[in-house]
């Protein structure tokens, strides 16, 4: 996300002085605060692992081996070995691309929906305001897991239902950014002169009001890409969504579980691992990229 | 004030109604028969349609909706199917549980994070600012039931410090009198310290769990709206008037910081009802939300319902009370309303 902002300015060059300044204002930003810069990293080998790692990985990571079952991590297992004796390595990074699957579908997902009932309601007001305000009021009305819980036991136990459980919980705070966001712009000179123009109200919303709430959009996508892995990762853990023998990380700290009391730390710690790293790294790049947009709003 | 109380509850019955409308839905309205589910595999399209009859679905849906709604009012929320008993005597039985656990944890993390978040603002910049800011950060980047089994193992297996995660008590002791369903409180009102001892131990994992969970937001809205504060006029009246730092910080800036930091709660207790149900699955706490899981595991519907209606009746309640308590401490507040 950062280098989007920042490399467009260097291809468009000095000429327009104020895309120079977005650009030195991102070097600011990420020079006054490091992790920010760290995190895009750990952003790019997690996209890395979810493109190519089902290639590159040592191991079939459903191969099972009863000669190697529980063996500690070693050179030849990196992370060690499961019950079933299948390499935990393998398994860990090939099932970054399904976690991550799940959380940019459910994040597109509520995108799609969220923001356009935002920007709707913003926009006209009246009663579209207050349809769509009444069911974020219902949604907020539940503890969120617990109602993602709910839709995927209702909708029936499939990893398309994790995805559209999850963009529901999601539902409310995307409709409460775009909202705020086009409702200020309603009335904005850019607008009016569009209406002049002869555009019609769903013209406006998508073709100019949109664009330009992008920017505070993507710092909710970013924001909410972590709570998306977690959510999908903790109904798999209770058994919802994704079947036992695929690669993913819940469901792996869930069969880890059992042996914990046992001592073998390995099965769940690295599964556990990865998703911490996945949540922390989106996490910290929502923070930068809202330090990037919004400055004002920085805690 | 009791207007202000009166008020409030009228503004969380379309809340209610949007509940019971949306558990209705999921339990009826979507895709899979459920009389077909009823009836089992086994059964033949005569037996089906019987039992359709029987539970009212060949009926409109507004007449379903209407039997539903009676059926809440009469405190009827189905059978189980794999046990047999009804589901609200179930869920009464395991909320103490629950409750136990996610107080603990939230009375855990208020303990820390508010201090945290005090220190952080009053000295902002310094190492106790960046280590509020890595610990709320990372609490959210925890995934509880991660987290849990980290703690098991560490405190249980290598330290041996803690008993084995398995329930709220040990199986050589005894469950205390039921008073309150609460067993540090009851063990306590019928003056059984071992029980109060065993019962503690077998609470600190999962408390702490649920406790590192929230620690982030109340953590980091403690320092956001202590700077704000901090940055007011009233506080550089006071500290130009000569008070020592001491009675500034807690008399004056404290007092006022904790409003936003309440309002806060409600988005906490929405975190933390969650992670209940994962921490309940990963120490085996006899709480509503494993109940809820088990049922998961074998489609039992009716137990999965009540337990979501259940949770969020709970959640709307606990706003209500954080609303109500907003306005005991702001006064404010008590006159607009």
């Amino acid at each position: 996300m950062n280098e989007n902002i920042s490399t467009t300015p260097v291809a468009a060059a000095a000429p327009k002085p104020e895309n120079n300044s977005i650009f030195r204002h991102a070097r600011y930003v990420v020079a006054e605060n490091p992790v920010t810069g760290l995190a895009f990293g750990l952003f790019i080998l997690i996209a890395l692992c979810a493109l190519i790692g089902p290639y590159i990985v040592p191991h079939d990571p459903l191969a099972s081996d009863t000669t190697a079952t529980l063996h500690a991590p070693s050179l030849k297992h990196w992370f060690g070995t499961d019950q079933l004796g299948r390499d935990i390595f393998s398994r860990v990074v090939v099932a970054t691309r399904l976690d991550f699957i799940i959380a940019i579908a459910s994040v597109a997902l509520v995108f799609a929906l969220g923001g356009f009932a935002g920007i709707a309601s913003g926009f006209f007001g009246g009663w579209t305001d207050r349809i769509v305000g009444r069911i974020s009021d219902t949604i907020m009305a539940f503890p969120l897991f617990v109602l993602a819980m709910g839709i995927v036991a209702a909708l029936g136990n499939t990893v398309t239902n994790i995805v559209i459980a999850t963009a529901v919980v999601n539902f409310p705070l995307y409709v409460r950014v775009a909202r705020a966001e086009a409702n200020i712009r309603r009335e904005a000179g850019f607008v009016q002169a569009a209406r002049l123009s002869g555009n019609g109200d769903m013209r406006i919303l998508l073709a100019h009001i949109l664009p330009n709430i992008m920017p505070i959009m993507m710092v909710q996508i970013s924001l909410t890409m972590g709570y998306a892995i977690l959510n999908a990762a903790g109904l798999s853990f209770i058994g919802l969504g994704v079947r036992p023998p695929t690669p993913e990380w819940g469901i792996m700290v869930a069969e880890g579980a059992a042996n914990i009391i046992s001592g073998e730390w390995w099965i769940a710690l690295f599964p556990g691992a990865a998703l911490m790293i996945a949540v922390f790294c989106f996490n910290l790049l929502g923070d930068g990229l809202r330090d990037l947009v919004d400055p004002q709003r920085r805690t | 004030m009791l207007r202000m109380i009166a008020k409030r509850m009228v503004l969380i019955i379309p809340n209610l109604i949007g509940v019971v409308i949306v558990t209705f839905l999921l339990t009826r309205a979507l895709p899979g028969d459920p009389a077909a589910y009823f009836a089992g595999p086994a059964a033949d399209k005569q037996a089906i349609e019987q039992i359709r009859v029987k539970l009212g679905l060949d009926k409109p849906l507004i007449v379903q909706f209407g039997r539903y709604v009676n059926d809440l009012v009469h405190g009827d929320l189905g059978n189980s199917l794999s046990t047999g008993q009804p589901v609200v005597t179930e869920i009464k039985n395991r909320l103490p549980a629950s409750a136990e656990l996610t107080l603990f944890g939230l009375i855990l993390s208020m303990v820390i994070a508010v201090p945290l978040g005090i220190l952080a603002a009053v000295k902002q910049g310094s190492w106790i600012d960046h280590t509020c800011r890595v610990v709320a950060t990372a609490g959210v980047s925890l995934p509880v039931f991660f987290t849990g089994l980290l703690l098991v193992y560490v405190f249980y297996f290598e330290l041996g410090w803690s008993p084995a995660p398995l329930g709220r008590l040990d199986a050589f002791a005894t469950a205390p009198a039921q008073i309150t369903g609460f067993y540090l409180i009851d063990s306590v009102l019928t003056g059984k310290l071992e029980t109060f001892r065993a019962s503690l131990s077998q609470l600190l994992l999962p408390g702490f769990t649920l406790g590192i969970f929230s620690l982030a937001p109340i953590a980091r809205m403690t320092r956001a709206s202590m700077l704000a504060v901090l940055a007011s006029e009233f506080v550089r009246t006071a500290r130009a008037s000569g008070l020592d730092n001491r009675t500034v910080i807690i008399t004056y800036a404290f007092r006022n910081a904790m409003l936003p930091v309440i309002t806060t709660l409600g988005m906490v207790f929405s975190f933390l009802l969650g992670a209940n149900v994962l921490v309940e699955k990963v120490f085996a706490w006899p709480g509503i939300g494993s109940y809820a899981v088990e049922a998961l595991i074998t489609s039992d519907f009716a137990p999965v319902q009540g337990f979501v209606l259940t949770m969020a009746v709970l959640y709307v309640v606990l706003n209500l009370i954080i609303d109500i308590l907003y306005g005991v401490i702001d006064p404010r507040v008590r006159l607009d309303g």
